[in-house]
């Protein structure tokens, strides 16, 4: 895996809709709360990793030249990556890369999006082949609810069992980000709230969908000597896994998902998790739709193929419950899409490190975070702990 | 209340012309004859609809071309209810994946040709693995919408 790293800081911004700040005054509040958490300035820094949607989601190309002042990267080596959704953990995993290489000491990585000024589903579409597909997509509702009535339909799960454990998912949580001072969506929701919101793409409705958000996130990656001489109590990258497969919808098998169970595999390697639902304490999995969730708890390895409504109706993933997932409200209250990934990186750094608030799981020290990108096409996967 | 802040509105509209290629525009000549092309693996064995020019399991060229029947099999559908930008179809409408009988991977597409809109029909003729076949459009452009729809059977 290379040298050890460390993240020593991490910085949000209040995600919402910020008609208050420009684009690149958000990604300055993010890299000035994340200097602060680390107790660094930006003399420290090394140099700077930026990742962002595809320039269509602002209307500005190459958002690492627009953010060159705010993310603190003048006179400094610069990367950008983009991956769409799992842009988050690339870049994670780049701030990481640089580091466990011996050629950085300490690497800011900085992730962000404004969705406010543009149309998510218009540029989500884009992704889209231009020949084929692009046509029929509908955006990421489109694809992520076929994606998941296929997967209802292979394992035979009754539509109203799906029906009653998105719902659960969506009031759980809508709970958690009520504890999370940086959350978008901060409401309490009912079962008949969920099930009684408009449909978007049948059977997901307006509640088991994320909004839209404007927001940044960084993070600060550092070598052991450097965070031994800072000083902060430290969140030790133990293991990392990203994986892609087709680019064409309906070619890869969506509804048991490779990409998404060879990248957990990959970062449980090293890591050395055999049993990830008894030896996590908290994971923070990339959630913009509730249905699609319950996959991914079956690609992670947290309950078997078809089962995870059953997991979730007995409160397996709740707060207080066996494995707590999204304590923040995960992407669901919250998607600012550039850094969506790495704000779930961030919260597991803060959950292994015990400065996670309100919405601390009590004693965490192993943590899962992670995104997925394209159409369903990439997922990345970062587990962090307390201990190296 | 919060203060508003001034926001100004602006549009980036940029052409583009982009190149078929051989293999595609192949595929859409064929869609033109009312012909769904694919290409097959002489490695794997495996069909690609829409045709390929290799395969992107075994990196190969892919030089024997097949018709596949213009009918399948559904594997998954939505009710789309939502809008955006540049969308070529008023809501509600259906999208599906589809089988096409003799290809190895799903065809996105559209179904339509009952009332989609009442939620019992839709229950009745929508399931995985229900037969439904190609409705081709009158006028063709050698586009992927010279398939209208896919229809129930």
């Amino acid at each position: 895996m290379g040298n050890a790293v460390a993240i020593i800081g991490t910085g949000q911004t209040r995600h919402g809709r910020r008609t208050d700040l420009c684009y690149p005054d958000l990604v300055r509040e993010a890299v000035t709360a994340a200097l602060d958490d680390a107790g660094i300035t930006l003399e420290d820094i090394d140099g700077v990793v930026l990742g962002t949607m595809p320039s269509m989601m602002e209307g500005v190309s190459s958002t690492h030249f627009y953010f060159a002042e705010a993310m603190g990267s003048l006179g400094k080596p610069v990367l950008k990556v983009e991956t769409c959704g799992s842009t988050g953990q690339s870049i994670g995993h780049c701030g990481f890369f640089w580091v466990a290489s011996g050629m950085a000491d300490i690497v800011l990585v900085v992730g962000s999006e404004k969705m406010s000024e543009g149309d998510g589903q218009a540029t989500m579409t884009t992704v889209f082949d231009p020949f084929f597909q692009r046509t029929f997509a509908a955006g990421a509702p489109g694809v992520f609810t076929m994606q998941s009535m296929e997967w209802m339909y292979r394992f035979g799960i009754p539509e109203e069992k799906g029906r009653e454990a998105a719902a659960l998912i969506s009031v759980s949580n809508h709970d958690n980000a009520m504890d999370n001072p940086h959350a978008h969506i901060r409401m309490r929701v009912t079962m008949d709230d969920v099930k009684n919101a408009r449909v978007i793409t049948y059977p997901v409705r307006l509640l088991d969908v994320c909004p839209a958000s404007d927001g940044a996130c960084a993070v600060v990656f550092a070598s052991r000597k450097a965070a031994r001489k800072i000083g902060r109590k430290p969140a030790w990258i133990r293991g990392l896994g990203f994986r892609g497969e087709e680019f064409f919808y309906g070619e890869s098998d969506k509804a048991v998902w490779m990409s998404a169970t060879e990248a957990a595999g990959e970062a449980y390697r090293q890591a050395g998790i055999r049993d990830p639902l008894k030896e996590l304490d908290v994971a923070e999995i990339y959630n913009p739709f509730t249905y699609q969730e319950m996959i991914f708890y079956e690609c992670f390895g947290f309950c078997p193929r078809g089962e995870a409504p059953d997991y979730v109706l007995k409160g397996t993933f709740r707060k207080g419950g066996e494995l707590p997932c999204d304590p923040s409200g995960g992407t669901l209250c919250t998607n600012p899409i550039g850094a969506t990934g790495l704000i779930r990186l961030a919260e597991a750094a803060l959950q292994v490190t015990g400065k996670a608030g309100e919405r601390q799981v009590e004693g965490a020290k192993l943590a899962l975070s992670h995104a997925m990108g394209g159409v369903d096409q990439f997922n990345g996967v970062t587990i962090v702990g307390s201990t190296l | 209340m919060a203060k508003e802040y001034r926001t100004i509105r602006n549009d980036v509209a940029l052409p583009y012309q982009w190149a078929l290629g051989r293999t595609w525009t192949r595929f859409f000549d064929g869609l033109k004859e009312e012909r769904i092309l694919g290409t097959k693996c002489d490695r794997c064995g495996k069909v690609y609809v829409p045709a390929r020019s290799f395969c992107p399991v075994c990196f190969t060229d892919l030089m024997e071309w097949v018709d596949v029947k213009p009918r399948g099999r559904l594997v998954s559908w939505t009710v789309v209810n939502t809008s955006y930008h540049g969308q070529v179809k008023e809501p509600p409408y259906i999208v599906a994946l589809i089988r096409l009988d003799g290809a190895d991977c799903d065809f996105h597409h559209f179904i339509d040709g009952f009332n989609i809109t009442d939620a019992g029909e839709r229950k009745r003729k929508l399931r995985a693995g229900a037969k439904v076949k190609a409705v081709w459009s009158p006028s063709k452009n050698a586009d992927i919408r010279d398939i209208a729809w896919f229809a129930p059977v």
